[in-house]
């Protein structure tokens, strides 16, 4: 699928503006792009999050599709639930639609955590659905709390940064990897930034024969201490130093580096990153100096696996 | 630490107390109303020498607990709504074997994601009957600040007494308001550790009770050897599919909360010596009722308080006690009635009335007052 920007632009928006979430939460937007791939009738299940909570309280209520809340640990077995349903009765005949897709979307607490057994489960069983996941790096919602989507040397309120800890030690669950370990027809990272490969992935995602995970990266200014102004400048800077690596994932075998990735000739320094977000502030005193350097290496090994995976040299 | 003043909301005087309790475990997960417990803990347990450990879910975070609980660490976790119902399970197993914990709910709006922001004190059965089979927990019911921090010593004391999962109910309203908490010296706090065996290793029977129904407990890694299994098993801890087995000790596992319920229940008895209607309640709502009794006992309403510290053990005896000195009894709740049901129960045949308020804003002194008064006109 092409994509072109007059073309966007025509399309109707499946979230209205006047919503509730924060002054530049990229999470909007990626609702917009994903609504921009839709090729028909649409279900959404969401799993608890902050995305679910600030986009539906009346009178801010923003879809304009069917949308379903799950709780926080079940979006993709909602969704399953959802697509069987709906197979069995259009065999009774008694569903008119010939194509309705079928989309759960969770936050990263919400997938990388306490909703991973329901998303491994769905990817198991083979539904045909899409599963999206909006990752802002903690949980946002209830606070800024770590989660397995949390990066190395992230502060957060249950992951400080004091005098003996760096903030989050431990590295961010691989869930792309883990996910395209299931050999199911279609994983893709994406990025709010890089808008025509979001689109493009996500068309692909609803057209693949199975199951198929979205990963996309969703900066959060409240949680980050960010500009407000520069999400969308740091969804793209997440690509360039390698944190957010843009690549697809077909049947758990062929990888494919996307373009933007693909391009860059070297990663930009992990500095120019955390530099931008007071919730890495603290890895600039000398104490963490080491910590941040061992970050920087972790990150160019990824690098370089995920290079080789692709085949690109 | 000597004795210290602090300016500071519930769930952080629970934090603190359980602290001071010492608890040097806590097992996390996220979840409002309860996240600034996770988040006081996350940040202090360091300092003390203790983990705070974030979990997947709160089904891993509760059974944490329970192994943490087993090296002999006072072990605790803080959830609400939804978090608790997942942790259901682990409630049984840590009843069945009798492993000693603090689970902390602070209750949010229900059923399910409910209101999250706003109180209820909609999980009062739940935390009696929400785990399968026959059992019995404790649950206390703070209804300050102060109370946070001091009850939640006293979950932990109990737990480890009885080894039995403690439940602090407090609804968000007692967890989210800021009060002046004093933390006593610890000289001056008292504080239970469970029994441990002393017989030779080759003699123990883990699960064989002393005169007060609870077993001593070996932790994990000593020289005793033992099972804990949710399976029904014997006294050797071994799984056993007969029915005296499972007789003995189900019964057991609810006479030991059941027969001590006099050294486990308090409550506050305020202005009841002449009183001819009483309140009964817990929590913020409790609070409420106290102004109110003072309101209309300027209008020459003889009436008073029965304010509930536990609702588990159900403090029966002291209901039926009130039922025969008062004429008409009110249970004021945050919920459509639960409590209530025990209340009428053993207060009959003296007159309940219930008085309900399933949402975030409590029973208003002025709502009381009015309450009082039609009951004192009819």
């Amino acid at each position: 699928m092409a994509v072109r920007l007059k073309d966007m632009l025509k399309r109707e928006p499946i979230l209205s503006s006047g919503h509730r979430m924060c002054a530049g939460c990229a999470a909007p937007t990626v609702v917009k792009l994903m609504g921009m791939a839709l090729r028909g009738p649409t279900i959404v299940c969401e799993a608890t999050g902050c995305l679910e909570v600030a986009t539906t309280i009346y009178p801010f209520t923003a879809w304009k599709i069917p949308w379903i809340h799950v709780a926080f640990e079940n979006a993709a077995a909602v969704a399953s639930g959802v697509v069987e349903a709906i197979n069995a009765m259009r065999d009774k005949g008694r569903y008119k639609d010939e194509q309705v897709d079928v989309i759960a979307i969770g936050g990263d607490g919400g997938t990388f955590d306490i909703g991973f057994g329901a998303l491994s489960g769905a990817l198991e069983r083979g539904h045909k659905f899409v599963y999206m996941v909006y990752d802002n790096g903690a949980y946002q919602n209830t606070g800024i709390q770590r989660s397995g989507g949390t990066f190395p040397g992230q502060e957060t309120t249950t992951s400080w940064a004091g005098k003996v800890e760096p903030g989050k030690r431990q590295r961010k669950k691989p869930l792309a990897e883990i996910v395209a370990a299931h050999k199911i027809p279609y994983v893709a990272t994406v990025d709010p930034y890089h808008y025509r490969d979001f689109i493009t992935k996500f068309r692909k995602a609803l057209e693949a024969d199975g199951p198929a995970f979205i990963h996309a990266f969703s900066p959060c200014p409240r949680g980050w201490r960010s500009d407000t102004s520069k999400s969308i400048e740091l969804a793209k800077l997440a690509v360039e130093t390698g944190l957010h690596p843009l690549y697809e994932v077909i049947d758990g075998k062929e990888w494919i580096m996307s373009g933007p990735s693909k391009r860059l000739k070297e990663l930009r320094p992990v500095d120019e990153y955390f530099k931008t977000q007071g919730q890495f502030k603290h890895l600039f005193k000398p104490e963490w100096a080491e910590f941040r350097a061992w970050i920087q290496e972790e990150v160019l090994k990824d690098w370089e696996e995920l290079k080789r995976k692709c085949g690109v040299s | 630490m000597p004795k210290r003043i602090m300016f500071t909301m519930g769930d952080i005087a629970c934090a603190e107390g359980a602290i001071s309790a010492g608890c040097r475990y806590f097992g996390g997960y996220p979840i409002t109303p309860a996240t600034e417990i996770a988040e006081w803990m996350a940040r202090r347990m360091p300092e003390v020498g203790g983990a705070y450990v974030q979990y997947e879910d709160e089904i891993a975070s509760i059974t944490s607990v329970i192994g943490a609980s087993w090296t002999g660490t006072k072990a605790m976790t803080a959830t609400s709504g939804p978090g608790v119902s997942l942790m259901m399970e682990a409630v049984g197993l840590a009843v069945m074997t009798e492993t000693p914990l603090v689970l902390v709910n602070i209750m949010r709006g229900g059923p399910s994601t409910g209101q999250p922001t706003r109180g209820q004190q909609g999980d009062v059965m739940q935390a009696k009957w929400g785990s399968h089979g026959d059992y019995q927990i404790i649950a206390l019911t703070p209804a300050s600040v102060q109370e946070m921090f001091d009850e939640t010593i006293r979950a932990f004391n109990l737990s480890e007494r009885y080894r039995v999962p403690v439940f602090l109910l407090a609804d968000e309203t007692v967890g989210h308001m800021r009060e002046r908490l004093v933390i006593p010296d610890e000289k001056d706090i008292k504080l239970e550790y469970r029994k441990l065996p002393t017989v030779d290793p080759s003699e123990y029977l883990p699960f064989k009770p002393d005169d007060d129904l609870v077993p001593p407990m070996a932790l994990l890694g000593t020289k005793y050897q033992f099972y804990a299994t949710g399976l029904t098993h014997d006294e050797r801890g071994y799984p056993s599919d007969k029915e005296e087995v499972q007789i003995e000790l189900i019964t057991r596992l609810n006479n030991k909360i059941l027969k001590n319920a006099d050294k486990i229940v308090e409550v506050e008895e305020f202005m009841l010596d002449d009183a001819e209607i009483a309140v009964i309640a817990y929590g913020t709502p409790s609070r409420s009722a106290k102004r109110a009794i003072k309101d209309v006992r300027q209008e020459g309403i003889r009436a008073g308080l029965l304010r509930l510290k536990t609702v588990w053990p159900f403090p029966e005896r002291h209901v039926v006690d009130l039922a025969t000195k008062v004429k008409q009894i009110i249970v004021a709740e945050q919920n459509l009635g639960q409590i209530y049901y025990m209340v009428k129960a053993a207060a009959s045949p003296t007159p309940v009335h219930l008085m309900t308020k399933p949402a975030g804003m409590p029973q208003l002194p002025q709502e009381i007052v009015q309450m009082i008064r039609e009951v004192h006109s009819s």
